[in-house]
């Protein structure tokens, strides 16, 4: 089908944008590579559509003092593309490939996917193992959202009304920090069946996140526990055990045991591929 | 009320202007109001690649970007894609390799199978199907696609 009919704005500027999205029938448009095919199907039918993508402020790459920044608007195919992020966040890198198909990457942003917090997306749960933070402003001004206060549910996020993410910041590799991630799916490029980000610092504990599971990308407490101190084949069964704790939920791909077995296949495949 | 805004653009090395309804989707635009009818329009929600076009050098989704976010930009539709050089080849191998049956998905293959050859790829079956994995085919198989994909590949540059 055919959007419905709307106001579209290009803003030049941040605080353009955000004085427009004040509006309460406003909303974002970032890749569009979501909203796009969700005005399609008709699911969605804002009464205007800001377009983000002529504010050159919200995009780039920036390394400096131990943190990359990246602008929400960052492409897919720009982040693939980039040799910091390869050097300096190489989870991100290795999360990438997953993500969708070619074509889908040359326009989807990083921020629009942590926006819209879909529970098979990949970039929430690399946010969650990284231990990203959110920057987000607003007409009251700008505050700092740590990932895990910032994904509460399905499509369901920390934003409140008329909040944009600008970045989101992630500490810089140390040399012998560590990174796994594998997804399962039923044809290259679809949304996850199950899927895991792993990120074991050489200083300080693992941080393992799991999406296509629940209703949000989720860390695995019990997991990281396990994996605490050096991955030996024990420490490995204890984090597969360890996930009894979390949330499967069964979808029209598996139902919720089959999600339970996929989430420890992901989970030692991703350790066996660390980095 | 329908919104509608002037953009101009330059679509296969022709600068066009033109006055579009907000809503309208770039490859509505391009088909219907420039009669570009080489790019389809499948799924309408980015899952087949039947709309594939080059918008300012990369290939993306016709139905998942507006009309109006084409403003300025240089768009290449299969059209254009496909006269000369790379796209020449690819097509002519498309066509040796029986790589196509109903054509649907084929403007958009040719699109994607494009992108992979210029930015360098190599004639590596697996890299290639995850390349085009965007890109739907109801008839071949995909066989056939990677086979004439390789050969453009391993052929080279202007062979």
């Amino acid at each position: 089908m055919k959007a419905p009919d709307f106001l579209y704005v290009r803003p030049d500027t941040l605080q353009e944008a955000l004085a427009i999205l004040a509006d309460d029938e406003a909303m974002p448009l970032a890749g569009g590579q979501s909203l796009m095919p969700m005005m399609n199907f008709r699911l969605a039918a804002p009464e205007t559509i800001v377009d983000l993508n002529a504010i050159d402020d919200l995009r780039g790459i920036n390394v400096a003092d131990g943190i990359v920044t990246i602008g929400a608007m960052t492409r897919y195919a720009e982040l693939a593309q980039s040799d910091e992020i390869a050097t300096h966040a190489p989870l991100i890198r290795l999360a990438l490939p997953h993500i969708a198909h070619a074509a889908i990457r040359n326009r989807g942003t990083i921020g629009g996917s942590i926006a819209l917090a879909d529970p098979a997306a990949e970039m929430p749960a690399v946010m969650l193992a990284l231990g990203a933070t959110v920057e987000v402003e607003g007409a009251n001004g700008k505050r700092r959202v740590a990932a895990d206060d910032f994904f509460l549910g399905l499509y369901e996020t920390a934003l409140e009304d008329a909040e944009l993410i600008t970045a989101i910041s992630i500490p810089q590799r140390e040399p012998d920090d560590r990174f796994g991630f594998y997804e399962l799916a039923r044809r290259h490029g679809d949304y996850a069946m199950a899927g895991v980000a792993i990120a074991i610092p050489a200083q300080g504990a693992a941080k393992i996140a799991f999406f296509g599971n629940a209703d949000r990308a989720i860390r695995a407490t019990g997991a990281e526990l396990a994996l605490s101190s050096g991955i030996s084949d024990a420490a490995v069964q204890s984090a597969l055990d360890s996930l009894d704790a979390l949330p499967f939920d069964g979808d029209l791909n598996a139902e919720s045991g089959t999600k339970r077995h996929l989430a420890g296949v992901v989970l030692k495949r991703a350790l066996k591929g660390l980095g | 009320m329908t919104q509608t805004q002037a953009i101009s653009l330059t679509v296969n090395g022709e600068l066009v202007s033109a006055n579009v309804p907000v809503r309208r989707n770039l490859v509505d635009f391009l088909r219907g109001d420039l009669g570009l009818t080489g790019s389809h329009v499948g799924c309408e929600h980015g899952v087949c690649g039947a709309c594939t076009v080059e918008v300012d050098g990369t290939m993306i989704r016709g139905c998942l970007m507006l009309a109006v976010q084409a403003q300025g930009s240089v768009v290449t539709t299969i059209e254009g894609l496909a006269e000369n050089g790379r796209g020449q080849e690819l097509r002519d191998a498309f066509e040796a390799r029986n790589a196509l049956q109903c054509g649907f998905c084929t403007p958009g293959m040719l699109a994607s199978a494009l992108e992979y050859v210029e930015a360098g790829g190599v004639a590596d079956r697996a890299a290639i199907r995850e390349h085009i994995s965007g890109n739907y085919c109801r008839c071949t198989g995909y066989q056939a696609v990677v086979d004439a994909v390789c050969d453009v590949i391993e052929k080279g540059v202007g062979a």
